[in-house]
């Protein structure tokens, strides 16, 4: 069976130490050398870049997280131990963990050291698809040739060099398509290598709950149970028909993970769907002059995403969380899509000004979807509203003396509130 | 309740009644229409709470009475009966059903009581006068496709109609916008109707008003408040609700100060707007209109589908121009120019564009350019 050492990437047949270094970190797999599709997750990631850049911090359970009001973003593992978890809010993390440090987000820093993660793996391959700044899938088909290793040399290689060159640590998932690699890299973190073979590949999901699949969340899981699916091989029971009937496309898609197929391809180039952005306040508000402050810098947020990417929207959302956690959001189809600040504000505000009264609310948040390219955008005015052209030009205007003198160089005062 | 009728009178009773009802509502009695049998006449009610509409047929009446069943059911069958059968309807009042007997045809309705049934309230109108039908046909026909479909901007979910002055004194007015084309439709002012407020009547209203207005000779009762709007034949009534907002203040829409004027063959120019349009995308459609000396050229360049030309020979003497325009805007608008040449009056690439009919001001369009 062929083995690889984590330390010293010595290639072997297998045995419980590495003939090389002695190091006990093998790691054998019978399809070791066949497999090329990984995911690589980092560990822990904007804790870790914070531990790095504050050696006080090491050992200390660290939480990245917005405000008092916010929720865990991040939690390194000193935090996750005492029962921390991203996505919980901060009071309760804070209630389990009263010791932690807190860290604002430093995005910009969390940006950086991914760039750098980045460059590492470009050189294993052109075929990656980034899902957010520390995890990615990575096709290493046909590489083994150009690198003179199979692809799980390299992927190890490329966490020992990120671990050793970059302080940070990440962790590999290999299989044989992305649904495997993804729930591989989850299974010996932190700092681990999992692989999932084709042959195994029946054996190793029998038993585990659907959940595991990336995009079932509890609406969908509570539909599945409902149905009796708890594991994969309660699934395998079904028929397509009947599981595509009951799920719709998720169905077809359930019918094949359940088999372990999933035929997507590693993409470079996700086509984006979304544009948004969201803030939850330090305390409830239900002040509208407040709000309409934050709609109209928060449209602005999205039309500066939009056109830096030569992108436009034909459906503009607001979102709205109430002081009592319930979610509002509210969605309007526009005939001729958009990537204006201005059109995006005025939008989202006539979305905002009919849900009034719901208030007070700890989130708001905006974004444009359905999006097309910025040369199918803003073709033509709207004949009742005057002001739309002049308002339009002003906009061009302003966004061509903010690329030149700073974002801050020109504002209006609205922005300010 | 039992009343014979015949299935022609039947059939048009019941199915201006089933296009009132609401195809999906959670009111049951909404679905049903009320018959009322009384004298020698059978009345035939339908409503969604916003139209209400009231036909009357001449009918053999056994017993007088009433009940409601199913406006879409009756329809049905109505519909699949012989031409020229005698129908009896027939409602006991006991068991619930109304049996509905035509030939050796025999159904038995669910019925709901009339009791139930939602009339709509009767109301002081402020303005009532007689227009002959072909008059509202042009106002209501020429300006509908304007209509905003848009719920957001509710006030332009329907027509203008209100007073209001032109060239040659007072006219009744129709306008309709959905803030990328606007109709405004003259006609002359109908006497009586001088005091009507301004009311938005409802894009549905303004569909099952259509079939009052065929009849040439027709004379239609006009009755009009801050809130309804009612119009009647002798035999058939339809109130509807008006919309209850403000309508945009549309005459500074209206160009004034355009004077590159093109004048061209409406239909050919429809045809060719048509051939080009072919080969545009899907989402925007937009043709550009290339104006020099007597000459139009259309084109279409969508980029991932292909690109398309066309020359006409028109009227045109100004300066040259480039201008486009979403294709099926400019073939809406082409289409209700019938009798003369079509009149584009321009301004520049980027400012709205008013068109007319020859030179007759009581019918004019607007529709704003989009960038090419």
């Amino acid at each position: 069976m062929p083995a690889l050492c984590r330390d010293c990437l010595t290639e072997f047949e297998a045995s419980t130490r590495c003939p090389a270094c002695r190091s006990p970190r093998v790691l054998s797999h019978p399809e070791l050398s066949e497999l090329t599709i990984a995911h690589m997750d980092c560990d822990a990631f904007y804790a870790s870049v914070e531990k790095r850049d504050d050696p006080s911090l090491a050992g200390k359970p660290v939480i990245i997280g917005g405000g008092k009001r916010g929720v865990v973003s991040t939690a390194c593992y000193v935090a996750r131990v005492r029962g921390v978890r991203s996505a919980m809010p901060m009071f309760q993390a804070l209630k389990l963990c009263p010791d932690a440090v807190v860290i604002k987000p430093r995005m910009e820093a969390y940006a950086a050291a991914s760039r750098e993660i980045r460059a590492m793996m470009d050189e294993l391959t052109p075929s990656i698809e980034p899902l957010s700044l520390d995890e990615a899938f990575l096709d290493l088909t046909g590489t083994a040739r150009l690198h003179g290793h199979p692809p799980a040399v390299m992927l190890a290689r490329l966490i020992k060099r990120m671990r050793d060159e970059l302080g940070l640590t990440g962790s590999i998932g290999l299989s044989h398509n992305k649904f495997l690699a993804k729930i591989a890299s989850d299974l010996d973190k932190p700092h681990g290598f999992a692989v999932i073979g084709k042959a195994q590949t029946a054996d190793f999901l029998a038993d585990k709950p659907v959940r595991m699949i990336w995009g079932v969340g509890q609406a969908t899981q509570a539909q599945l149970e409902k149905a009796g699916i708890r594991t994969f091989t309660d699934l395998l029971r079904w028929d397509i028909k009947d599981l595509h009937a009951r799920f719709g496309t998720m169905g077809d898609r359930l019918w094949h993970l359940a088999r372990g197929e999933d035929k997507r391809r590693v993409s470079a180039h996700q086509p984006m769907k979304s544009i948004s952005n969201e803030m939850t306040f330090s305390e409830d508000t239900a002040d509208a002059d407040l709000l309409d402050g934050h709609l109209w810098r928060m449209a602005e947020k999205v039309a500066d995403r939009a056109k830096a990417k030569g992108l436009a929207g034909r459906v503009v959302t607001l979102k709205l969380k109430t002081a009592q956690f319930r979610t509002i959001t509210r969605r309007h189809a526009l005939r001729d899509a958009t990537q204006m600040h201005d059109r995006i504000y005025r939008e989202g505000r006539a979305l905002f000004d009919a849900v009034q009264g719901s208030g007070p609310y700890r989130l708001i948040g905006m974004g444009i979807s359905d999006l097309c390219s910025a040369d199918q955008a803003d073709l033509a005015p709207d004949l009742l509203d005057e002001g739309a052209a002049a308002r339009s030009r002003a906009e061009r205007a302003t966004d061509e003396i903010r690329a030149r003198f700073g974002p801050q160089a020109i504002l209006k005062g609205r922005a300010l509130r | 309740m039992k009343l014979s009728i015949e299935r022609g009178a039947l059939l048009k009773a019941v199915s201006q009644a089933q296009s009132v009802v609401e195809r999906r509502n959670t009111i049951p009695i909404l679905a049903n229409v009320l018959i009322e049998a009384e004298g020698d006449t059978a009345q035939f009610r339908a409503t969604d709470l916003d139209i209400e509409v009231v036909d009357k047929a001449p009918a053999q009446i056994e017993r007088a009475g009433a009940t409601t069943v199913s406006a879409v059911t009756l329809h049905e069958i109505v519909r699949k009966l012989p031409d020229g059968a005698l129908v009896t309807l027939t409602d006991d009042g006991a068991n619930g059903r109304l049996s509905v007997e035509a030939g050796r045809s025999h159904f038995n309705l669910a019925t709901l009581p009339r009791e139930d049934f939602p009339v709509m309230a009767n109301s002081e109108y402020s303005a009532n006068f007689s227009a002959p039908a072909p008059v509202l046909r042009r106002l209501f026909d020429k300006s509908k496709f304007a209509i905003s479909t848009e719920e957001t901007r509710y006030y332009l979910n329907g027509v203008y109609l209100h007073v209001s002055d032109a060239d040659g004194g007072k006219v009744l007015r129709a306008v309709a916008t959905d803030g990328h084309r606007l109709a405004r439709i003259d006609a002359e002012l109908p006497d009586g109707a001088a005091e009507m407020p301004g009311v938005i009547v409802p894009r549905k209203t303004v569909g099952e008003l259509r079939k009052l207005l065929d009849d040439d000779e027709m004379q239609i009762a006009v009755s009009v408040s801050e809130t309804k709007i009612r119009f009647a034949t002798p035999n058939i009534t339809l109130t509807s609700k008006v919309i209850d907002g403000t309508f945009p203040d549309y005459t500074r829409v209206i160009p004034q100060g355009n004077t590159r004027k093109l004048e061209v063959d409406a239909s050919d120019f429809a045809a060719a707007v048509d051939r080009v349009a072919t080969v545009s995308s899907e989402r925007s459609r937009a043709v550009k209109l290339s104006l020099d000396e007597d000459r139009l050229v259309l084109s279409v360049n969508a980029p991932d589908s292909g690109a398309a030309e066309e020359e006409l020979a028109v009227a045109y003497g100004d300066e040259r121009l480039e201008i486009g325009f979403n294709a099926k805007y400019l073939l809406e608008i082409a289409s209700q120019v019938d009798r003369e040449n079509a009149v584009f009056l321009f301004n520049s690439s980027g400012d709205p564009t008013l068109m007319r009919e020859g030179n007759d001001t009581s019918a004019v369009y607007v529709v704003m350019p989009m960038r090419v």
